[in-house]
C-alpha cells in the first residue's frame, strides 16, 4: 500500500460548546476517489476546511504526503498542490469564466515559478470541463451547476494532487453529472488523489473507491461501496433507526 | 495622593462620557449589523440643539435636556433607520459605512450652516460651579452628575437587554435575524429601536462632553474615535467590556494630562490627546485574527466591464483637451476649485486599485496625500519633478509600514484602523515641527505651514494657473491609464479574485497579506503623488487640507462615481471641483460645503454602484436601440434556439433515474 496522499489523525474540532468533528481519523489514497458521506451536519464540510486550513483543529493533525500540515495556512497548503472547491460557491464573481480560470493559473504560476503558459492552460481546462462555450459569461451569471463545474475547472487549473471537491454535482443535471463523473474518472487516471463530498448517492457509488461515512462527527464506517451500502448503521443514520421506521 | 485622586476622578468623568456614547455604538450595531459612523456627529448635533434650547432661547435645562435626548434624538434615530438603514441590510461592508459616513458629513454641514462657528457659544455645565469634597479633593457637581448618568446608563441598559422583551428581541436579532421573524419577533422594530437608543445616548454623551470642550463642530464629531477604542475592547458586542474600555481609556488619558512631563517636552505636548487612538489600535492589533471564512458568491448588479485602452486614451485626450479649452475661460476662484478637484481626483485614484479592485476601506488616504505632500515641500523648492518620484516612493513606504499591523484586519476593523491612523497623524504627527534622531534634526512639518512649489516643466510655465490646471488633467489622465493598465494585468486580476472571494484566493495559493501589502502600497504613493500636486495648487501644504475630516467627503464622491473605474474618480474630481466652486461663492455656501458631499453618500444607499456605470449602462442601451443587435444577444436573449446548459431545479420534472431513486429511499431502503 502506497503512503497515504491526506491523512487525519485524530482530529477534533468544536465551535462553542458544539463538537462538529470528533476524533476522526482517516487516509486517502493518490488515485483513488475517496467519497466522504453523511447526513447533513455530520462534519463533512468541517472536515475539508481542516483540510485546506481555514478552521484549526482543537486536536489532532493533518498530514499531506507524511508532512504535517497543520500549524499551515491555506496558501501553503495549496502550493504543496491541495486544491479544493466550495460547497457555498466561491467564484470570482464579476471576472468572466475564462478570467476566473486564467486567474488561478497565474496564481499558480506566481507560486510554482515554472513557465508554464497561463493562457493556455486555462483554455485546456475550459475544454476539459466543457466550459469553453461559456469562457465570455461572468461567473456570478452562471447557473448553480455550471458555476460548480467553474469551481472545478479553477482548482485544476492549479495542477494539483489532491482535490478536494464539496458536493460538486450539487444542481447538476444527468447529462451534466455524468460528464462529472467521467471528467473525475480522467483525472485519478492521471494520478489525482480526490476526496468527494457528495449527496448523489448514485454518483458517490458509481466513481468511488472507498467510502467513509461520517455521523455527529465521527467515522461511522470506512469501505468499498459495497460494503457501505448494505451496512446497517448507515442505513440507519441515513433513514432513522429501524425501530421508527418498522 | 492628592493629584493622583483629582486625575481619577476627571478620568471617571470622561469614561462615563465614552461609556454612554461607545454603549450607544455597540447596541447600535449588533442589533441592525451597521457600525454607525455618524454616531459621534449626532452626539455632536444634540449639543447644539440642546444649546439652541437652553442657551441660545432660554429654556430651563431639564425641558432642553427631555426634549433633545427624549424626544428629538430618538425621533432622529427612527428616522434614519427607518429611510437608510434599513435598506442596508444586503450592502457590502464599503456601502453600509459610506452612507453613515453620508450622515456624519451631512450633519456636519448642516451644523455648520444653521450656526456660524464663528460665534462663540458658551456651554456650562448642570449645576456648574457647587462643589464638594472628596477625600480632600474638591470636585464639582456636575463632574458628579456625570459620573452619575454614565453608572444610571450602565445599569439601565443592563435591565433594558436581560429584562424586557423589546431587549430580548434586540438579543436574539443579534443571533438569528431570520429566526426571529420565524418566530413571530419583529426584527425590523428591534432595529429601529436601537437606533433610537444609540442616537439618544449619543446626544446624551454630546450634550454632556460639550462643557468640557468647546461648542465646536468637527472636534466633537471627531470625539466618537475615542469611543470606538472603547467599543472596540468590548469587540463591539460587550457592553461590560465596553464600559471598561471606556474606563481604561478616560484613566489613562487623564494620568496622562498630569504625569506626562508636556510642558517640558514639546513633541509629547499632544500625546494625551492620542491616548485613545493609540488605545483603539492597540486593540485592533490583539483581535484575534479573523478566520478566513467563505462569503458565497453573490450576483452583483454592478457592471464592471474590462476597461480598453482605446476608450482609456480617447477619454484622457477628451479630458485634456476639455481642461485646455476650458482653462482660460475660468475665473480665478473657478479655475482653483476645479483645479484642486482635479488634484483631489488623482488622490482619489488611489482608491480605485485599493478599494475598487482589492476590496479594502481606507479612511486615511488623504494623510498619505499629506505626507506626499511635505516630502515634495522639503525636496524641493524650485519644483524639480523628481521631487514627484520621491512623494510617490516615500508615502508608498510609508503606506507599507503603516499598512503592516493593519493588514490581518478586513472590512469594518481595517476601515476603524486607517481611522485611527488617519486621526493619529492628524493630531499629532503633523503637529510635530522637526524631531531629532541621534542629534539630527530632521525638519517635518514646520509651524502650521511649509511653502511647496509647482512641479516646474520645460516649456510649461509653472506659474500660470491655466497651464497648471491643464498638467493636473495631464497627470490625472496618466495615473488613469496606468490604473487601466493595471486592472487589465495580472495583478489587477489577482486584486479582483482577493476582493471576491478571499478563502477561494488563499485556496489558490494566493498570500494575501503580499497582495494586501503591495495595493496598500502603490495606492498610498498614488495619494502621495496627489497630495504633492495639491500642495503645489496653493502653493503650501497645511495639515488641515489633509486632515482626517479631509477623506470623507473624497471617499463619498469617489464611491458615488463608482471607485472600481477611473472614469467613477473622474466624476467624484469634478463633483468635489464643482462643490468647492459652489462653496466659493458665499461665506453660507462655504460652511455648508460638506453638506452636498453628505447628501451623495446617503444616496449611496440607493445607488451602491456609482453613477457612471449608470449612465454607461444608459448610454450603451441606447446606441444599440439603434444599431443592429449583435449577434451573441440575440441567442442569449431570445427564446429560440437550443439553450447550451439546463437549470437542473426543481422547475424541471424528475427524470426517471431521479423518480426510481425516490422510490428506492422511500420504499425498499426504508422496508429493509
Amino acid at each position: 500500500m502506497s503512503q497515504p496522499l491526506l491523512e487525519f489523525r485524530d482530529v477534533t474540532v468544536t465551535f462553542g460548546g458544539v463538537t462538529a468533528v470528533n476524533r476522526v481519523t482517516m487516509s486517502t489514497e493518490p488515485g483513488v476517489i475517496h467519497g466522504l458521506i453523511g447526513p447533513n451536519g455530520a462534519g463533512k464540510s468541517t472536515l475539508f476546511n481542516v483540510a485546506c486550513g481555514l478552521v484549526r483543529p482543537r486536536s489532532g493533525a493533518v498530514f499531506l504526503d507524511g508532512r504535517d500540515i497543520t500549524k499551515l495556512g491555506p496558501h501553503r497548503r495549496a502550493r504543496l498542490r491541495m486544491a479544493r472547491t466550495f460547497q457555498q460557491l466561491e467564484l470570482f464573481g464579476v471576472l468572466s469564466v475564462y478570467d476566473n480560470i486564467r486567474t488561478a493559473a497565474e496564481i499558480r504560476r506566481g507560486w510554482a515559478h515554472d513557465r508554464s503558459n497561463c493562457e493556455h492552460d486555462a483554455h485546456e481546462v475550459l475544454e476539459r470541463t466543457g466550459l469553453t462555450e461559456m469562457a465570455d459569461e461572468r461567473a456570478d451569471r452562471l447557473p448553480t451547476g455550471l458555476a460548480r463545474l467553474l469551481e472545478v475547472a479553477r482548482a485544476l487549473v492549479t495542477k494539483p494532487r489532491l482535490l478536494l471537491l464539496d458536493e460538486p454535482a450539487a444542481g447538476l443535471n444527468e447529462q451534466e453529472t455524468l460528464a462529472l463523473s467521467t471528467l473525475l474518472r480522467g483525472l485519478i487516471g492521471d494520478g489525482l488523489g480526490i476526496v468527494l463530498v457528495e449527496h448523489d448517492m448514485d454518483l458517490v457509488m458509481q466513481i468511488c473507491t472507498v467510502i467513509t461515512v461520517l455521523n455527529t462527527g465521527q467515522v461511522l464506517i470506512t469501505g468499498s461501496p459495497d460494503v457501505v451500502r448494505n451496512d446497517a448503521a448507515v442505513i440507519s443514520a441515513y433513514l432513522g433507526s429501524a425501530e421508527v421506521n418498522a | 495622593m492628592h493629584d493622583l485622586i483629582a486625575y481619577t476622578i476627571f478620568g471617571l468623568v470622561t469614561a462615563s462620557i465614552y461609556a454612554i456614547a461607545a454603549s450607544g455604538l455597540v447596541v447600535t450595531y449588533t442589533t441592525s449589523g451597521v457600525f454607525n459612523l455618524a454616531h459621534g456627529a449626532m452626539g455632536m448635533f444634540g449639543a447644539f440643539v440642546y444649546w439652541q434650547l437652553r442657551f441660545g432661547w432660554g429654556w430651563p435645562a431639564w425641558i432642553a435636556l427631555l426634549i433633545v435626548v427624549g424626544i428629538l434624538a430618538p425621533l432622529f434615530g427612527c428616522v434614519i433607520e427607518k429611510v437608510l438603514m434599513r435598506n442596508l441590510a444586503d450592502a457590502t461592508e464599503a456601502t453600509k459605512l459610506a452612507v453613515t459616513i453620508g450622515v456624519l458629513v451631512a450633519l456636519v454641514g448642516a451644523a455648520l450652516w444653521i450656526w456660524d462657528p464663528q460665534t462663540s457659544r458658551p456651554f456650562t455645565a448642570f449645576y456648574a460651579g457647587n462643589k464638594v469634597s472628596i477625600l480632600g479633593v474638591p470636585v464639582t457637581s456636575d463632574q458628579l452628575i456625570t459620573i452619575g448618568i454614565g453608572i444610571l446608563c450602565a445599569i439601565g441598559l443592563r435591565l433594558l437587554l436581560y429584562r424586557t422583551r423589546i431587549g430580548l428581541d434586540m438579543r436574539a436579532v443579534v443571533d438569528d435575524r431570520s429566526l426571529v421573524l420565524l418566530n413571530g419577533g419583529r426584527p425590523d422594530r428591534a432595529s429601529m429601536f436601537s437606533w433610537a437608543l444609540g442616537s439618544m445616548l449619543a446626544s446624551l454623551a454630546g450634550i454632556l462632553i460639550a462643557p468640557y470642550l468647546q461648542l465646536s463642530v468637527v472636534p466633537l464629531t471627531l470625539l466618537v474615535v475615542n469611543a470606538y477604542a472603547a467599543a472596540v475592547i468590548g469587540r463591539l458586542r460587550s457592553l461590560s467590556m465596553t464600559v471598561l474600555g471606556a474606563v481604561i481609556i478616560g484613566l489613562l488619558q487623564s494620568y496622562a494630562v498630569g504625569y506626562l512631563p508636556t510642558s517640558t517636552v514639546s513633541w509629547l505636548q499632544r500625546l494625551p490627546d492620542t491616548i485613545p487612538i493609540i488605545v483603539l489600535f492597540i486593540a485592533l492589533l490583539v483581535l484575534p485574527h479573523q478566520r478566513l471564512r467563505g462569503s458565497a458568491t453573490r450576483r452583483v448588479r454592478e457592471a464592471f466591464p474590462v476597461p480598453t485602452y482605446k476608450l482609456a486614451l480617447l477619454g484622457s485626450a477628451i479630458v485634456v483637451v476639455g481642461a485646455i479649452a476650458i482653462g482660460p475661460l475660468l475665473g480665478t476662484q473657478p479655475l482653483f476649485s476645479m483645479s484642486s478637484g482635479l488634484a483631489l481626483g488623482i488622490i482619489g485614484l488611489s482608491l480605485v486599485p485599493l478599494v475598487g479592485f482589492g476590496g479594502q476601506i481606507s479612511l486615511c488616504q488623504m494623510t498619505y496625500a499629506g505626507i506626499g505632500a511635505v516630502v515634495w515641500a522639503h525636496a524641493t523648492s524650485t519644483g524639480n519633478v523628481l521631487g514627484l518620484l520621491l512623494a510617490f516612493v516615500v508615502a508608498a513606504a510609508v503606506g507599507a509600514i503603516t499598512a503592516l499591523p493593519a493588514i490581518r484586519l478586513r472590512g469594518l476593523y481595517l476601515a476603524l484602523a486607517t481611522a485611527a491612523l488617519a486621526e493619529f497623524c492628524d493630531t499629532f504627527v503633523f503637529g510635530l515641527s522637526s524631531i531629532t534622531v541621534f542629534g539630527h534634526r530632521i525638519p517635518l512639518f514646520g509651524n502650521g505651514s511649509l511653502p511647496a512649489a509647482r512641479p516646474n516643466l520645460p516649456l510649461l510655465n509653472e506659474r500660470s494657473d491655466t497651464t497648471f490646471f491643464v498638467l493636473l488633467a495631464a497627470i490625472f489622465c496618466a495615473v488613469g491609464i496606468g490604473i487601466v493598465a493595471l486592472r487589465r494585468s495580472r495583478y489587477g486580476r489577482m486584486l479582483l479574485a482577493m476582493r471576491e472571494s478571499p478563502a477561494a484566493s488563499a485556496m489558490l495559493g494566493l498570500r494575501l497579506t503580499t497582495v494586501k501589502l503591495g495595493v496598500f502600497s502603490l495606492s498610498a504613493g498614488i495619494a502621495g503623488l496627489g497630495g504633492a500636486l495639491l500642495a503645489g495648487l496653493s502653493t503650501q501644504f497645511t495639515p488641515d487640507a489633509f486632515s482626517f475630516f479631509q477623506n470623507l467627503p473624497l471617499l463619498l464622491l469617489m464611491m458615488a462615481g463608482g471607485v472600481a473605474m477611473v472614469s467613477g474618480a473622474f466624476f467624484g474630481a469634478i463633483a468635489l471641483g464643482l462643490f468647492s466652486a459652489i462653496g466659493s461663492v458665499s461665506t453660507l455656501f462655504n460652511r455648508a460645503s460638506s453638506l452636498l458631499p453628505g447628501l451623495v453618500g446617503i444616496g449611496l444607499g440607493e445607488q451602491p454602484n456609482g453613477v457612471v456605470a449608470d449612465i454607461a449602462a444608459g448610454l450603451s442601451k441606447l446606441v444599440r436601440r439603434g444599431a443592429k443587435p449583435p449577434p451573441e444577444a440575440a441567442s442569449t436573449d431570445g427564446a429560440e434556439g437550443e439553450p447550451i446548459w439546463e437549470w437542473a431545479g426543481l422547475d424541471e420534472p424528475l427524470s426517471n433515474r431521479e423518480l426510481a431513486m425516490l422510490d428506492d429511499a422511500l420504499g425498499v431502503k426504508a422496508g429493509a
